[in-house]
């Protein structure tokens, strides 16, 4: 590793030094530095297409743009959740060529003539989707940050179980996969609810893929 | 996130030739595993040749009744695939056990076999961490050590190989094929593809330089049944703290790997010999050796009661 760090302290490093203030400046992160500072890189940007909510976007980022900051920051589709970014939380959950993904953890420019679906593309406040419909009836959240991505996982999940695309808790892996609550809950396990909703997420899911059965 | 210039590889021979020419460069395929890490600047790459446009992405049998899997086939994909589900269910089971609905389908094959530990002091870039930044110590040792290797670990490294796959790939006997800058491929067994840390555990597997994995290959169905145990803090969505991969024939023979033990999916062959007499006398040989912490002792009885229930499972 040759790569060096500008020689300062980020706020979040700062505070993560926490107690040890008086020498909190003198102690480096434990991050690769070399002997002689190489010249700060200077960031790179590319120009990509995408189709997002059936309309096409071209767009001209720094390559270090997620997905998840494309469709926030620069097509202003802000549905779409930030939580950690980091892959853990399931906040922004998008759907990528009919597949549910984690768009913190996916370069913008990867997704080159990709078919992009957020929870504005599922349904209107008019026109609601059918999942929509449903965690309204059900209450399925409290403060709703985790509710595009509950919703855009959901509609994923049934398709995969339509598709026999098996999970952990399938009892056979020679039988369809089919839905239950166990399926279910062990299927959403990528999107955290810190309100505690999922009861009421179950039974939103469950309605639908009772009503599509 | 440093700065990165990217490029779309277009085969995979002059994808290798290029990483080898440009210092500091990443391939990147899924991207679950490296932009986090790229966001917290444990990867700094100068340069990304993105290999997702190759054509790597099929599962195909092999002339000796095998399965020859693209190196980009994604993990729900793999998990999914009807000749995996019927032949090779230790593969199937162990991938749905891992990450989730979302990261499984943008997980690939090589990619998850690459994935670096979940060790937290590899991750808190304030800590020591002799795999993120040689030479500057090992803060988990000594320090909160739970979730940490028991066998195969080093005075420099105690971390673990986090994949699930890999564990049941070492069962399976898979093989890893790979193409090198020079456009020469090899064939690497998965016995031999990771490395224990000793006293370089940024090595975490025997690639080159620029390498660059097309496929991993399994030999022909072993048959018996395959059960594949993981044990984890939650029931969905966490690491192993130990996971258990067997296929156990009528007889009661068999074979067995473990994951969440070491820095590679762990298997003792010599140990395999003594699974009709239990599961005590397989631990015995299988954590010959082990060096526990004070707050990961408890994975040495863990592994015999997990390797136990899965005997117990097989005969049904």
């Amino acid at each position: 590793m040759d790569t060096v760090n500008a020689p300062k302290l980020s706020r979040r490093t700062f505070l993560k030094l926490g107690a040890a203030t008086a020498s909190a400046t003198a102690v480096p992160p434990f991050v690769a530095r070399a002997a002689t500072p190489a010249p700060p890189r200077q960031p790179v940007t590319a120009t990509l297409s995408m189709h997002v909510n059936g309309k096409p976007q071209s767009l001209t980022l720094d390559t270090r743009t997620t997905l998840l900051d494309a469709l926030r920051e620069h097509l202003h589709l802000t549905g779409t959740k930030k939580g950690c970014d980091h892959g853990q939380c399931g906040a922004c959950t998008v759907i990528v060529d009919g597949r549910r993904i984690n768009s913190c953890l996916t370069l913008a420019v990867m997704h080159e003539g990709a078919k992009v679906t957020t929870i504005e593309g599922l349904g209107t406040p008019q026109k609601l989707h059918p999942m929509q419909a449903a965690f309204v009836k059900h209450d399925g959240y409290q403060c709703g940050y985790c509710t595009p991505g509950q919703i855009c996982s959901a509609v994923a999940v049934l398709d995969e179980i339509h598709d026999d695309i098996p999970s952990h808790v399938s009892g056979s892996l020679t039988t369809r996969a089919s839905v239950s609550a166990t399926e279910i809950r062990e299927r959403m396990s990528g999107n955290i609810c810190r309100c505690g909703a999922y009861s009421n997420i179950v039974e939103a899911i469950s309605e639908v893929a009772g009503s599509k059965a | 996130m440093k700065p990165f210039t990217y490029e779309r590889a277009t085969s995979p021979a002059s994808a290798a030739s290029a990483a080898a020419r440009q210092r500091n460069t990443k391939f990147i395929a899924g991207g679950t595993n490296l932009l986090d890490l790229m966001k917290l600047e444990i990867e700094q790459p100068e340069h990304l040749i993105d290999v997702n446009g190759l054509d790597l992405d099929t599962i195909a049998a092999t002339e000796d009744g095998g399965l020859r899997i693209g190196a980009l086939v994604r993990n729900t994909d793999l998990a999914a695939d009807a000749r995996v589900r019927r032949d090779y269910g230790l593969l199937t089971r162990a991938l749905v056990a891992g990450a989730s609905g979302q990261l499984r389908n943008k997980a690939t094959t090589a990619g998850n076999l690459l994935q670096r530990t979940r060790c937290p002091y590899f991750y808190d870039t304030n800590q020591a961490c002799n795999k993120r930044l040689p030479g500057s110590g090992c803060a988990a040792i000594g320090g909160f050590s739970r979730s940490h290797g028991i066998v195969g670990v080093s005075t420099s490294c105690i971390a673990t190989h986090p994949s699930d796959m890999a564990v049941a790939m070492r069962a399976l006997d898979a093989t890893v094929e790979t193409v090198q800058p020079d456009g020469k491929t090899r064939r690497i067994p998965i016995a031999d593809f990771h490395t224990l840390p000793g006293a370089t555990p940024h090595i975490e597997n025997v690639l080159a330089p620029g390498e660059l994995i097309t496929a991993v290959t399994l030999p022909k169905p072993p048959g018996g049944t395959h059960i594949y145990h993981k044990v984890r803090d939650r029931a969905s969505y966490a690491f192993a703290l130990i996971s258990v991969a067997a296929v156990v024939q009528k007889d009661g023979s068999g074979r067995v790997a473990l994951g969440g033990v070491a820095h590679k999916p762990w298997r003792v062959e010599a140990a395999e010999a003594a699974l009709p007499q239990g599961a005590k006398t397989v631990t015995a040989t299988l954590l010959a050796g082990a060096q526990p912490t004070g707050e990961n002792a408890f994975k040495i009885p863990l592994v015999e009661r997990t390797l136990s229930a899965v005997l117990a499972e097989a005969r049904g």
